[in-house]
């Protein structure tokens, strides 16, 4: 079986589908069409342009070339997780919380994944490495942006009962610890239920894409779970470093909780 | 026994304040709504950022971990916060809860079985009670009160004022009391400041 190639009048096929969802969105006021229309286009100019990147650096495999497209990668991440925020976090605490856990969680996962478990020679080799960390920093992001907007949100309503905790001798950490395991929890859920279904409800992305493709569906299947695992691995670690540095800088050396340090 | 003493807190909207509350000293602070009362004693329990410094007798706040402080010089905010479901989760986790607050309990017109309450069940009045027994479980060397009796009939403000007289003199301990009722100002003794213009002076 080998690749069937699209061409241009395939994808406007496909984008007349998005056209006709905008149509309808106009014409039952659901207020949505624009909103519709941008995330379409900025789908098509993002992917085409990565496509292009990507051919660039398959051809050459340099490392500083990957490096700047993970950083771009991690710095968009990192952006949107801020977007995401009800409260967030003054100066540059805002983009660093996530953009850092994020970076301690997925490459370093997607370094043990290409070094240890696939052995991939050299270990930058980006073919194997831009998807892998693309989907890892992909479902990363979901979870700490839940676990940090969940933290923030929780710390500003239940400003008197971590108060109260505080005014009868806790610590930071011990005047936090529920909200903060609530946070990561609800930031693991989506990864937790996606492994629950997998295969039943819904047919992994990577699995979809390597079968059609043309690889055999148990190879997809395996290189379907590492994935799922990995991305299960990451999330949990961004989540744990995305709220606990998160928790740390709700309060001060002095054990004080400074809502005022978000906005 | 323990001497409180502000040494130029200044928290804000107020001049720098001194004052010395003696051991076993009782001092009440008045002034209109929104003159900065509430704000001077979180202030003291090191709870908003701020200038100056606070002692404990010879002891400086600023050379104790701030948990500890807070434990020694007990804040009784005018809202208490309740962040468990059950009352007995916000008593320190060990068994001499039941043996030696019992009395306190009994003297707040509770029994032994307000343990196992829920929190949601509380009225206001039985919150501000139980809310100064969580606090005296603590053991605190002095003691800082928002309004502590302001949700309270008769019966319950003269139960709160008992404990509390009984509490200062049985410990020494240091009472820096925010009250606006000024019958109660009279009523309990001590020294009775008010905050005008910012500024902490006694009361006239």
């Amino acid at each position: 079986m080998s690749l069937i190639s699209l061409g241009p009048w395939d994808l406007g096929l496909a984008a007349a589908l998005v056209l006709l969802l905008a149509a309808m969105s106009w014409r039952l006021h659901l207020g949505v069409e624009r909103r519709v229309l941008i995330a379409a286009a900025r789908s098509t100019v993002q992917l085409i342009l990565l496509g292009l990147v990507l051919e660039v650096l398959f051809a050459q495999t340099s490392l500083p070339l990957i490096g700047a497209l993970t950083l771009v990668m991690l710095l968009v991440a990192g952006w949107e997780v801020r977007a995401r925020q009800k409260r967030r976090y003054a100066g540059g605490w805002g983009l660093g919380i996530g953009t850092l856990s994020m970076f301690l969680s997925s490459f370093s996962v997607t370094l043990l994944a290409l070094t240890v478990i696939i052995r991939v020679e050299p270990w930058f080799q980006p073919q194997y490495l831009i998807p892998l960390l693309g989907m890892l920093l992909g479902n990363t992001m979901s979870g700490v942006a839940i676990a940090l907007d969940g933290l923030t949100r929780s710390a500003w309503e239940a400003r008197g009962r971590i108060e109260a905790r505080l005014q009868l001798g806790a610590d930071w950490d011990g005047a936090i610890a529920d909200i903060r395991r609530d946070a990561l929890r609800s930031g693991l859920i989506p990864i937790v239920n996606a492994m629950a279904t997998a295969g039943i409800v819904s047919l992994p992305g990577m699995m979809t894409g390597q079968i059609l493709a043309g690889s055999p569906p148990l190879e997809a299947a395996k290189y379907q779970l590492m994935i799922l695992f990995l991305i299960a691995a990451g999330t949990g670690l961004g989540g744990v470093a995305a709220v606990w540095i998160g928790s740390r800088r709700l309060f001060d050396e002095r054990h004080r909780l400074r809502l005022d340090r978000l906005v | 026994m323990a001497a409180l003493r502000l040494d130029g807190i200044r928290p804000r909207g107020l001049a720098p304040i001194l004052l010395g509350v003696p051991a076993g000293g009782l001092v009440f602070v008045s002034g209109p709504s929104g003159s900065g009362k509430s704000l001077l004693l979180r202030a003291v329990a090191d709870l908003d950022p701020h200038e100056g410094e606070a002692w404990l007798d010879a002891t400086a706040r600023s050379a104790l971990p701030a948990p500890e402080w807070r434990r020694r010089v007990g804040l009784l905010p005018a809202e208490s916060h309740w962040w468990a479901d059950e009352v007995s989760a916000h008593f320190p986790p060990n068994g001499y809860v039941a043996k030696d607050l019992l009395p306190l309990f009994e003297r707040l017109g509770f029994g032994p079985e307000v343990l196992g309450w829920g929190v949601a069940r509380l009225s206001t009045g039985e919150r501000q009670r139980l809310a100064l027994a969580r606090l005296l479980a603590n053991q605190p060397e002095a003691l800082l009160l928002d309004e502590a009796t302001a949700n309270l009939d008769p019966v319950n403000q003269a139960r709160v004022e008992g404990i509390v007289t009984d509490y200062r003199t049985a410990h020494a301990a240091a009472v820096l009391w925010v009250s606006h009722d000024p019958e109660q100002r009279r009523r309990l003794g001590g020294r009775r400041l008010v905050i005008r213009d910012g500024r902490l002076e006694d009361e006239p």
